[in-house]
């Protein structure tokens, strides 16, 4: 199943937020969208989940979903987003409440969800008593129970500490290894886009605009390897100097408003 | 090979001094006996000063005389037959207005329509003081059991309306987002996302509505009851008997008190991961 952005333009009143973006993300495939603060990332991921009716164009879908997904594009929140008042195995099951599966199915699908995060341990945890990257460890075993097609991720990093990011990512490298499930990853860590993505969407300063797709030239598994770094770097750096000056002057535009 | 830094030089010969800690403060803990250590202390002073004559018994009666006045009202039958009476009027009045302010609250949360509405009337209504409904009340509803308990009820209804719908919208948005993110249902969203985000309000509010729904059946009974806390109250009042009069104010006060215990109860119960 491949998702489309179709022309898509938003608008918040008089403030243009996306301008005629479009792009299409296969099957399989990881697309990370990267950007100057207040460019409209988080918005368009917004869009392309249906959680925000755009101005005009529109998100689409172009083939089946996987027979078993539940919930075909599954978001990761940058706030975890979990029910504080249910248990970790409670959060996992919220999105199973309503579909059509029997209590043994859904048991099923919960233990194979927290055993993938590692979570299998804290089913009985409250989220309070977890830390940041448990959290979101959770927030992932609640969007894999769904088996979606297409994980859309926004910044689900960026509440974290460094060292917990690092291990998250090494998570998410495995768990998109077998291609079987596509992502769009929302970040403004270049580092992040470099690790994790296919391809990289590089948008304007507000509105934003497409200004360049970049693919990175090497596999996933291959990336981890030493020899990987340098190109990672310069491939960063030459996304960096695309939207560097732009950052700088949306950065000001942030103080002043 | 690492490189290890440098070690640590001092002038060893040069007198230190502690940093002084200025974190102190701001941190009320209240000690577990201090209050009922207190309350037995002004108990005792009060007792002393009746019972040496410091304190004209007629104008403030002894604790002692008090407690003697509720165990004859208790014996008698007298105070179960006044605080049924008001308790009946209380349950049943705060059960109608709590009924009829979470529907409300919950439609002005989730409803256009109903907010723009229910606000509107809400503000209007909110700051009457519920009690000079009273005679109207009874006008419509005849001088029995009912108009006292609309009055609690009308009492109770708003405050609960607007707790609730407090509640509904103090609910993260996020978790909404998140639960519409699943295609989950929007009955199954009020249940088990509204419902529980708003519980704390909701619960906050009760706290309020059982002390409103206590003044009104107090003032209502005192305005034209034969049995019941307030009525028992004025008629102590009337006759001058203050040992009385004061023994109706210490069972109000431990209702008071025995409605929050229920209330603290269910806050633990149902708030437990908080």
């Amino acid at each position: 199943m491949d998702l489309i952005a179709n022309h898509i333009t938003h608008r918040f009143g008089d403030l243009a937020v996306l301008d005629d973006v479009s792009f299409t993300v296969g099957a399989g495939e990881v697309v990370a969208i990267v950007g100057p603060s207040g460019c409209g990332k988080s918005t368009l991921l917004s869009i392309l989940g249906g959680l925000l009716q755009p101005t005009s164009g529109a998100p689409e879908l172009r083939g089946a979903p996987p027979a078993d997904s539940l919930n075909p594009l599954t978001f990761v929140f940058q706030d975890f987003a979990l029910l504080p008042w249910a248990t970790v195995e409670e959060n996992v099951e919220f999105p199973l409440l309503h579909a059509q599966l029997s209590a043994a199915e859904r048991r099923a699908l919960v233990d194979d969800a927290l055993r993938r995060t590692g979570l299998t341990d804290f089913r009985q945890t409250y989220p309070k008593q977890l830390s940041g990257g448990m959290r979101q460890r959770v927030g992932i075993s609640r969007a894999l129970a769904v088996k979606p097609a297409i994980l859309l991720m926004d910044e689900p990093l960026s509440a974290l500490d460094s060292q917990t990011r690092e291990l998250l990512m090494e998570d998410f490298v495995r768990l998109l290894a077998d291609g079987g499930m596509g992502a769009v990853y929302v970040t403004h860590n270049l580092e992040e886009a470099a690790r994790l993505a296919d391809r990289i969407v590089v948008l304007s300063r507000r509105p934003g605009r497409i200004r360049e797709v970049v693919t990175v030239p090497m596999t996933r598994a291959a990336r981890g390897e030493a020899a990987a770094r340098e190109k990672l770097l310069a491939l960063q750096n030459q996304i960096w100097s695309l939207i560097r000056n732009e950052a700088i002057d949306a950065e000001r535009e942030v103080q002043h408003a | 090979m690492l490189d290890r830094a440098p070690a640590e030089t001092s002038a060893k010969d040069e007198a230190t001094r502690r940093v002084r800690f200025r974190g102190a403060g701001f941190v009320p803990a209240s000690s577990r006996y201090g209050g009922w250590i207190a309350l037995a202390l002004v108990i005792a002073i009060w007792q002393a000063a009746g019972s040496t004559g410091l304190v004209n018994a007629l104008f403030l009666p002894t604790p002692s005389a008090i407690a003697r006045a509720i165990y004859q009202l208790a014996i008698s039958g007298a105070l179960w037959q006044h605080l049924s009476a008001s308790l009946l009027r209380i349950g049943v009045g705060w059960l109608l207005g709590t009924v009829a302010g979470v529907a409300v609250g919950f439609a002005i949360g989730l409803s256009r329509l109903a907010r723009s509405v229910g606000i509107t009337f809400i503000s209007a209504l909110f700051p009457i003081p519920k009690i000079a409904l009273l005679p109207l009340l009874i006008l419509w509803l005849g001088i029995g059991e009912e108009p006292k308990i609309a009055t609690i009820a009308l009492g109770v209804f708003f405050s609960t309306a607007i707790s609730v719908y407090s509640g509904v919208d103090a609910v993260p948005r996020n978790l909404i987002r998140m639960a519409q993110s699943f295609n989950v249902p929007f009955a199954t969203i009020v249940r088990k996302v509204i419902w529980p985000g708003a519980l704390p309000a909701i619960l906050a509010g009760f706290r309020i509505t059982a002390s409103v729904a206590l003044l009104l059946v107090v003032s209502a009974e005192m305005i034209g009851a034969q049995y019941g806390i307030g009525a028992f109250v004025l008629q102590a009042g009337n006759l001058m008997q203050t040992d009385q009069l004061l023994a109706g104010v210490v069972i109000l006060s431990v209702f008071g008190l025995a409605v929050g215990k229920v209330i603290g109860w269910l806050e633990t119960r149902l708030l437990h991961w908080r």
